[in-house]
């Protein structure tokens, strides 16, 4: 029997696909804009907009959506202000969304926080056709506004005040990447779960610019490893029997840790040759 | 003669500390002003305050007749930081920072025009990049890098020029790079606003200098002209300018030249 051969593994091989590219697409932006961690906050909100989907019997991923989309316009809302120390209002976020959702599906009938384990560490073989279908039109969402949006983000995450200077809108950009970056959070959480989002939206990233040296090519490669790590990670993970979420991550680290040996080696060459 | 920018009482006040103190100050279309003074006077204050960029806590701005908020023609304005931002780490080669000075000209889903690739090249080779068009940003010098920021304001073929202490531990090669790129924008009669710590070979370019203590304008008319030693033949006025003690009443160019 091959992976091919049951519907849930194909549906899951597509929606691995998906949030291969996307994570990795909008994690080059805000690893550029030093908000590495950002996915990680919006997806301890986004856990909350879970619980209150099981509350009010409405699908969690919509749910996740809005929540994680109102949570993350709040991070980048403090985060512009700049004034307060911005780490410790975006910590308190995370705590509150994390503590939110504990509560409030202990308090939806029938529920209990087993509930929230396949949304915590993902169960994307548990991704049905209609889920497909709406992480599919998510992630198709988030790459056209990066392609249309791309030169301006790039001038954005670059430095502010240039693109401020340059008349960009900075307030509606920053908002803008903030609800790019939420609606991935979601799109992925399905595959590897809230925990270990972030994962996707970094670690390809900082394994891409260990070998590149341009900022389209960071970001064209670490769509490859994306895909190579959730495509990877789903597969082995069937075949050995175990977390798909945890295996893809793993092989995500894998992947970054080979990636160090090889670009110093490979810039080490380089040196090599200017000054000979 | 058009106005490029003009501050009527400007104040700035960062947590408290007041950095600019009322300042008046207009550039005209053509002018190329230097803003001199010592550390801490407010010079890169007052120049982002100029784009706004640095919000006003009192007092105007206008930028060619408009205040920043409904200011539209931002093509117009060149913006050369004080430093190259290196952001998260994410590499960016020469050309593709260069090529970001162009955003104020394209149209937003469209392509990159053949005019953009042309004023990329044309700005890269004008502060003499090209051959490093491909490498990382990461791997230039500071002053190639300083070089790297005033080509991306060129790309955007702006009116006006700001640019934050551009010569600022750059290397003597940068240096004569810029005063080159500073004579051909003088040629061209384009409008410089310009932060240095001191002018050395530019002095000839500049029309009118502006001089900041403690947040005030203690000077605003000819540069500064060398005096005694600084006049005499031979000279390359290169010296460390100390900054200038709170009390003194002194700028800081004048402070330096009578220690000098």
């Amino acid at each position: 029997m091959t992976i091919f051969d049951l519907d849930f593994m194909r549906y899951a091989l597509i929606a691995a696909v998906m949030v291969g590219l996307t994570a990795p697409a909008v994690g080059t932006f805000i690893v550029q804009r030093r908000l590495a961690l950002l996915g990680d906050g919006i997806g301890h909100v986004a856990l909350t907009g879970v619980a209150l989907g099981f509350l009010t019997g409405t699908a969690p991923v919509a749910t996740a959506v809005v929540v994680a989309a109102l949570g993350a316009v709040a991070i980048e809302m403090v985060r512009a202000r700049g004034k307060t120390s911005g780490d410790v209002a975006l910590a308190l976020l995370f705590y509150g969304g994390l503590a939110g959702g504990v509560m409030i599906i202990y308090l939806t009938p029938g529920e209990s926080t087993a509930s929230l384990n396949s949304y915590l560490f993902g169960a994307i073989t548990s991704v049905t056709s209609t889920d497909l279908w709406v992480i599919a039109s998510l992630a198709v969402a988030v790459l056209a506004l990066l392609t249309i949006f791309g030169r301006e983000l790039f001038v954005l995450c670059q430095d502010e005040e240039v693109a401020k200077a340059s008349g960009l809108p900075v307030r509606f950009l920053g908002l803008l990447i903030a609800v790019i970056a939420s609606v991935t959070v979601v799109v992925a959480m399905r595959a590897v779960g809230l925990l270990l989002v972030s994962a996707l939206m970094v670690v390809p990233v900082a394994t891409s610019q260990q070998l590149t040296r341009s900022f389209r090519t960071t970001m064209a490669l670490s769509m490859v490893f994306g895909v190579l790590a959730t495509v990877g990670g789903l597969t082995s993970s069937f075949y050995l029997d175990v977390p798909s979420g945890a295996t893809i991550v793993l092989l995500a680290l894998a992947g970054f840790a080979v990636a160090l040996g090889v670009g110093r080696f490979v810039r080490r060459s380089r040196t090599g040759e200017s000054t000979a | 003669m058009s106005t490029a920018f003009e501050m009527t009482g400007g104040q700035v006040t960062i947590d408290g500390r007041k950095i600019l103190r009322g300042i008046d100050l207009r550039v005209d279309d053509g002018e190329v002003v230097a803003v001199l003074g010592a550390n801490g006077s407010g010079k890169s204050t007052l120049v982002r305050s100029l784009l706004g960029v640095q919000p006003l806590s009192g007092g105007s701005i206008l930028l060619y007749g408009h205040p920043p908020a409904r200011f539209r023609e931002w093509r117009r304005i060149g913006y050369v930081p004080q430093r190259l931002s290196v952001g998260g780490g994410v590499p960016a080669t020469v050309r593709e920072v260069v090529a970001s000075g162009r955003i104020a000209r394209q149209r937003r889903g469209r392509w990159t025009s053949a005019a953009d690739r042309q004023a990329v090249s044309a700005a890269l080779d004008e502060v003499g990049l090209s051959d490093r068009a491909g490498d990382p940003v990461s791997s230039l010098s500071g002053g190639q890098q300083q070089r790297v920021l005033i080509a991306r304001a060129l790309a955007g073929e702006p009116d006006a020029f700001v640019m934050d202490e551009p010569t600022a531990g750059v290397d003597a090669a940068s240096q004569r790079m810029l005063a080159k790129t500073m004579a051909g924008l003088v040629e061209r009669g384009k409008t410089v606003v310009l932060v240095a710590h001191e002018l050395g070979a530019m002095e000839p370019l500049i029309s009118r200098a502006v001089v900041l203590n403690q947040g005030c304008k203690v000077h605003d008319g000819a540069p500064p002209s060398p005096v005694g030693t600084h006049a005499l033949p031979g000279h390359d006025h290169v010296h460390p300018h100390e900054p200038a003690p709170a009390e003194s009443s002194l700028p800081g160019w004048a402070l330096a030249q009578e220690k000098a």
